[in-house]
């Protein structure tokens, strides 16, 4: 494979295992496995959807990928270099290029900090400006970027609204230039009115950045809107990924059809004639591998 | 006679930063048996305005500035304590977003449902025990004589908003108030609780108040949908009507930004390294506004494309609308159908270029 075919993020065999309970001599009594075996790519300018029920691992498969957690086996690829075993100081670097956006990205904002000293933060830390004016005007820049008054820099945390908490959030995912998006349910805690505008900004960067993200959500609409690949997890295993259109318009795995045929749909008339597809929530069997039915389609086969 | 008449229920929060117009002049009926969808986002006074009906609002700092609430003719607001405590969970029954935090970890499932029985003195404590067995299996809980032994923590997210709703529905109330009662639920299990919902309200003939900030799920359940924005009613009628006959500008705002797949709108496979442009969605401009100082006139006015100088001066009442089904009302100062025709260029639905 030529390094220009390379995909930007590889992800092979990922495993996660939780041991919840341990007996006397602290040896693991009860495993949950969080996430099996998953693999997958993402290209330069990609955006992979990560969908499933709570509890199926796709956060957790974000996390993994960011090196929030540590993987109990499996490797990942980030543009050609495995970082699944980095050290903190060798990871830093990397932590340029590869960023994330969290539901709430006020959880990790101190309060006590003017929002423009939090969003040129990692400008600083990674030596990227030389003068507090400059930090401004790279701030202020981001926050034109994403849509904000640069005169709000000199706001606290709190005098924001949620849609502006977000757009906080990814300025401050931006600052350094990534080419990798971790964004975990980024519009799922948004007003209404407010989703399809921060929808519309993660088009916008992409189209001017050309970063790619790994947009980890539950609303299928939106995903199918925002997505060009899908993945969908169930009980920590991929059970379907490909194009959007080929998983929304064929999916093959059952809980697939499941998940489709139960998403609410705007309109009474059309709602009323939706039939849903009842899926019990079994996890895979061990044995299943998937399998290409079409070419970039892939379904985990029924052993 | 309607079940429930809300006449012109005015809320107040007086807080420190000045007073929160919560709700303001809501007024609606709501006859036995009927499914009344209420839409709204974080502020819109969806959800406050069924609290302080039921006298669940902390006063201070909240305060019921004004208006009636009839309940079977009788005005909740000015109803003693004890009478409304006893109306609620018997004659009105509730259901809440998180059941975990609503039900009682350390008491079985069984002793649960049927507290919300014998509380109300309606049967004896082993009959209310049989019930809760009844109750578990008409929710569509498993095998209920194993599971209604077990304590909250050994069910599963769908599984306690099922105990939950046996709890709500236990004393066959007249009208169920939900609010946001699926929206942390993952979608399959949430399809799951809305069929059910339809079930019941058949089996049980109960009016019901769902409160959700989600269209799809009202589109499926309510008869009647009632759409809220910074503390009013901006639209309200039968459910078709709101949704394809649309005369509030925020209603057609919200259902115009959702992705619309309807037509079986296929995107174009990305090919890696060819960057292709994506529609991006019709987004409503501006964010919501603040409560504690909201626009004179009507609340959407600043968001709103269509409005004209009286939308900024004065709130509209909300009446019949032009030309629309009986009982489609709307509090628009602009008429959106004329407003839409003027401008071709906003009229498609779903995305837009």
């Amino acid at each position: 494979m030529s390094a220009a075919a390379a995909p930007l993020l590889r992800v092979e065999g990922l495993t996660k295992h939780f041991h919840t309970t341990k007996n006397l001599f602290g040896k693991p009594t009860h495993t949950v496995r969080a996430v099996e075996g998953v693999s997958f790519e993402i290209g330069h300018s990609e955006t992979l959807g990560l969908v499933g029920e709570s509890g199926s691992g796709k956060s957790t498969t974000g996390r993994l990928i960011l090196r929030l957690e540590e993987p109990t086996a499996g490797q990942v690829f980030f543009e050609g270099q495995d970082i699944s075993r980095l050290r903190p100081h060798a990871l830093a670097p990397i932590r340029r290029r590869l960023q994330v956006v969290f539901q709430d990205p006020f959880s990790s904002l101190n309060p006590r900090l003017r929002i423009g000293e939090s969003v040129g933060e990692p400008l600083r830390t990674h030596g990227l400006i030389s003068s507090a004016g400059e930090r401004r005007e790279k701030v202020a820049a981001l926050f034109r970027q994403v849509g904000l008054d640069p005169r709000f820099m000199d706001r606290f945390p709190h005098q924001f609204s949620g849609g502006q908490r977000q757009r906080i959030g990814i300025a401050r995912a931006i600052a350094l230039g990534p080419k990798l998006i971790v964004a975990d349910e980024p519009i799922t805690a948004l007003d209404v009115s407010i989703q399809a505008q921060i929808v519309n900004l993660f088009l916008d960067l992409q189209e001017e950045m050309g970063m790619a993200y790994l947009f980890i959500a539950h609303d299928l609409g939106m995903v199918r809107h925002l997505c060009h690949r899908v993945a969908v997890m169930l009980r920590g295993r991929i059970v379907e990924m490909g194009s959007t259109e080929q998983v929304f318009a064929n999916p093959r795995h059952p809980y697939t059809r499941a998940l489709i045929s139960a998403a609410p749909i705007p309109d009474p008339e059309r709602e009323a004639a939706r039939r849903r597809i009842p899926y019990d929530l079994v996890p895979p069997p061990p044995g299943a591998v998937l399998q290409e039915v079409e070419p970039g389609h892939w379904a985990l086969s029924a052993a | 006679m309607p079940l429930l008449q809300v006449k012109d229920l005015t809320v107040r929060f007086d807080t420190a930063g000045g007073t929160v117009h919560a709700v303001s002049g809501v007024t609606y009926d709501l006859e036995p048996g009927e499914t009344l969808g209420v839409v709204g986002e974080s502020g819109s006074g969806k959800s406050v305005h069924v609290l302080a009906m039921l006298g669940l609002i902390p006063k201070p700092p909240g305060r019921i500035a004004g208006g009636q609430v009839l309940f079977e003719g009788r005005d909740l607001l000015t109803l003693p304590e004890r009478e409304l405590r006893d109306l609620r969970g018997k004659k009105i029954g509730m259901i809440f977003q998180d059941p975990m935090t609503s039900l009682n970890p350390v008491l079985t499932v069984e002793a649960q449902v049927a507290e919300a029985i014998t509380s109300h003195g309606l049967m004896s404590r082993s009959a209310a025990r049989a019930r809760a067995v009844e109750l578990l299996d008409l929710v569509g809980i498993p095998e209920p004589r194993k599971r209604v032994k077990q304590f909250p923590h050994q069910f599963s997210g769908g599984m306690r908003q099922r105990a939950m709703i046996a709890i709500g529905v236990a004393c066959e109330p007249k009208l169920l108030i939900a609010d946001e009662a699926t929206t942390a639920l993952d979608v399959t299990v949430q399809a799951q609780i809305l069929d059910l919902m339809k079930d019941l309200k058949r089996k049980l003939s109960m009016a019901m108040i769902w409160i959700t900030h989600d269209m799809g799920v009202v589109a499926g359940l309510a008869d009647t949908v009632q759409v809220m924005y910074g503390g009013r009613i901006m639209e309200r009628g039968p459910a078709r009507a709101v949704f394809n006959d649309t005369r509030s500008a925020y209603t057609w705002g919200l259902l115009r930004s959702l992705p619309d797949h309807s037509e079986g709108r296929v995107y174009e496979t990305h090919t890696p390294g060819q960057a292709r442009k994506r529609p991006r969605l019709r987004q409503i401009a501006g964010a919501p506004p603040d409560m504690t100082d909201p626009p004179p006139g009507d609340p959407f006015a600043p968001r709103n494309p269509f409005a004209i100088s009286g939308c900024f001066q004065e709130m509209p009442p909300l009446v019949q609308a032009r030309d629309a089904a009986p009982g489609h009302l709307v509090a628009a100062w602009y008429d959106l159908p004329k407003a839409l025709a003027a401008r071709p260029d906003l009229a498609g639905k779903g995305e837009g270029a």
